[in-house]
């Protein structure tokens, strides 16, 4: 589902992904750990077609970036730390207009479909700058799974979120998850990271430097595990 | 939540339809855009707001400063509309460009499977009306503090052609500003120059239609804004992709 390989990318003179390989099937959760500017919101905003790549080959199911970005997009979600909503909309009228955008044949069924989904369809008429911050995440993961993506990715989704709305989003990320999709995560947070995904990656000064399965550590060792890689 | 309410999908293939035909999808993106950004106007009234103030400014301010006779007025009524709709519309292509980045959502919409010049020209088209929206509220009160009339067909037809040409560079470079951290001034440093040939062409064209000018004298002016509507659209059309693309 998204196979990258020797991906460079460089801002001016600087490198920031020096020759990264990834490798995220269907049904893998993967997630993606490292310290602040590793490059891992640089890799996702490559995978999602937002950023041009230097060097290097990336696929997402099947299809080559940049050249055929628009049929990468149409099989992608993404969720970042924003929520890419409009706060002066309500819900319903937010995933109405990107259903149009993604060209949904039946906009309305499946807005109504997704906000069951994300239990906001009491609150869908509200505006959404109204909404908490966990509310406009969930929101947000509704807009990204709209048009049933086969690839999800996530960028640092838990970010200011309080204990009860982090549960809500791991809920409905083990349920993606569940659906056989191929989904790749950054995050922070080791514990987290170990609980929801199936493979742990981590993102160190541009590079993969480990890789662990699921099972393979102690969630317990983690931590230090992560520290001798990210300090080597 | 209720943790079954997603269908599982065994076979793993999309399950929602998608509309098929590039023409069609490309059509619904831009009204998509255009609809989104006036019902999103519509509330919350910031944009269009902004604009009219700024413009009942700008009038006032010429009002006090030419303390003309009548005769002088008409002579200067094309460059202060001009003025008056060029700064306006900077102050709406800022914002309108300004609200998408700021909650990050002209990520979503350039996540979008869409060819991003629909992108463009949703943005293009919805500035547009509401840079017409405020014309159309200025042009009266314009009348009525300078004792001039206005309601002329052929200022009409210069309105449209120099708006639609400036709402078409100014969306690109808005596009470009935005990036910037300094973008609330970098913007009229790009456009204004950029756009100097339809401002001054609609001037031209404005003031020969108020002092009844042979359509001979004012048709090159016609043409000229016209030629470079033409090339501002076709260029926005052509290089918006690389312009928000990183």
């Amino acid at each position: 589902m998204i196979e990258v390989r020797g991906l460079v990318k460089a801002f001016g003179q600087k490198p920031v992904l020096r020759g990264v390989n990834l490798h995220v099937d269907a049904g893998e959760f993967v997630a993606l750990l490292g310290p602040n500017g590793a490059g891992k919101t640089t890799l996702l905003r490559i995978l999602a077609s937002l950023s041009r790549p230097t060097f290097g080959e990336v696929r997402i199911a099947g299809y080559g970036l940049p050249a055929q970005a628009s049929a990468v997009r149409q099989r992608l979600g993404v969720v970042s730390h924003q929520p890419l909503l409009y706060g002066d909309l309500t819900a319903e009228e937010n995933l109405r207009f990107y259903g149009r955008m993604y060209g949904l044949q039946n906009v309305e069924k499946r807005v109504g479909e997704v906000l069951d989904l994300i239990g906001l369809r009491s609150r869908r008429r509200d505006l959404v700058r109204q909404y908490s911050r966990g509310m406009q995440q969930r929101l947000a993961i509704g807009r990204a799974i709209l048009h049933d993506p086969e690839v999800l990715l996530f960028d640092e989704p838990h970010t200011g979120l309080d204990q009860e709305a982090a549960a809500m989003l791991d809920v409905v990320l083990r349920q993606v998850a569940a659906r056989g999709r191929a989904v790749l995560m950054t995050s922070h947070d080791l514990r987290r990271a170990a609980d929801l995904a199936s493979r742990i990656d981590v993102l160190s000064k541009g590079t993969i430097k480990a890789s662990w399965q699921s099972g393979e550590l102690e969630p317990r060792d983690l931590p230090a595990h992560y520290r001798s890689v990210t300090h080597a | 939540m209720p943790e079954d309410a997603i269908p599982l999908n065994p076979s793993g293939a999309s399950s929602v339809a998608m509309a098929r035909p590039a023409g069609r999808s490309y059509l619904r993106a831009v009204a998509a855009i255009i609809w989104k950004d006036l019902a999103a106007e519509l509330r919350s009234r910031e944009l269009l707001g902004a604009m009219l103030v700024f413009a009942l400014l700008v009038i006032l301010i010429f009002n006090f400063a030419l303390e003309l006779d009548v005769r002088t007025r008409a002579t200067v009524t094309s460059g202060v509309l001009w003025a008056t709709f060029a700064f306006a519309g900077t102050l709406g292509l800022n914002r309108s460009m300004s609200i998408e980045k700021d909650s990050g959502c002209l990520d979503g919409l350039l996540l979008a499977p869409v060819d991003r010049s629909a992108i463009f020209f949703g943005k293009m088209l919805g500035n547009l009306i509401f840079m017409l929206l405020v014309e159309a509220m200025v042009l009266p009160i314009y009348s009525v503090l300078y004792n001039t009339s206005l309601l002329v067909p052929g200022l009409i037809l210069v309105i449209l052609l120099g708006s639609f040409g400036y709402v078409a560079v100014g969306t690109l470079l808005a596009s470009m500003a935005v990036q910037a951290r300094t973008r609330d001034v970098l913007l009229p440093i790009l456009l204004f120059p950029v756009v100097l040939p339809v401002l001054v062409a609609a001037v031209k064209a404005t003031n020969g239609f108020l002092q009844n000018l042979e359509a001979s004298e004012i048709m090159p002016w016609l043409n000229l804004i016209l030629a470079f509507d033409v090339i501002f659209t076709s260029v926005g059309f052509m290089v918006f992709d690389y312009v928000v693309e990183e």
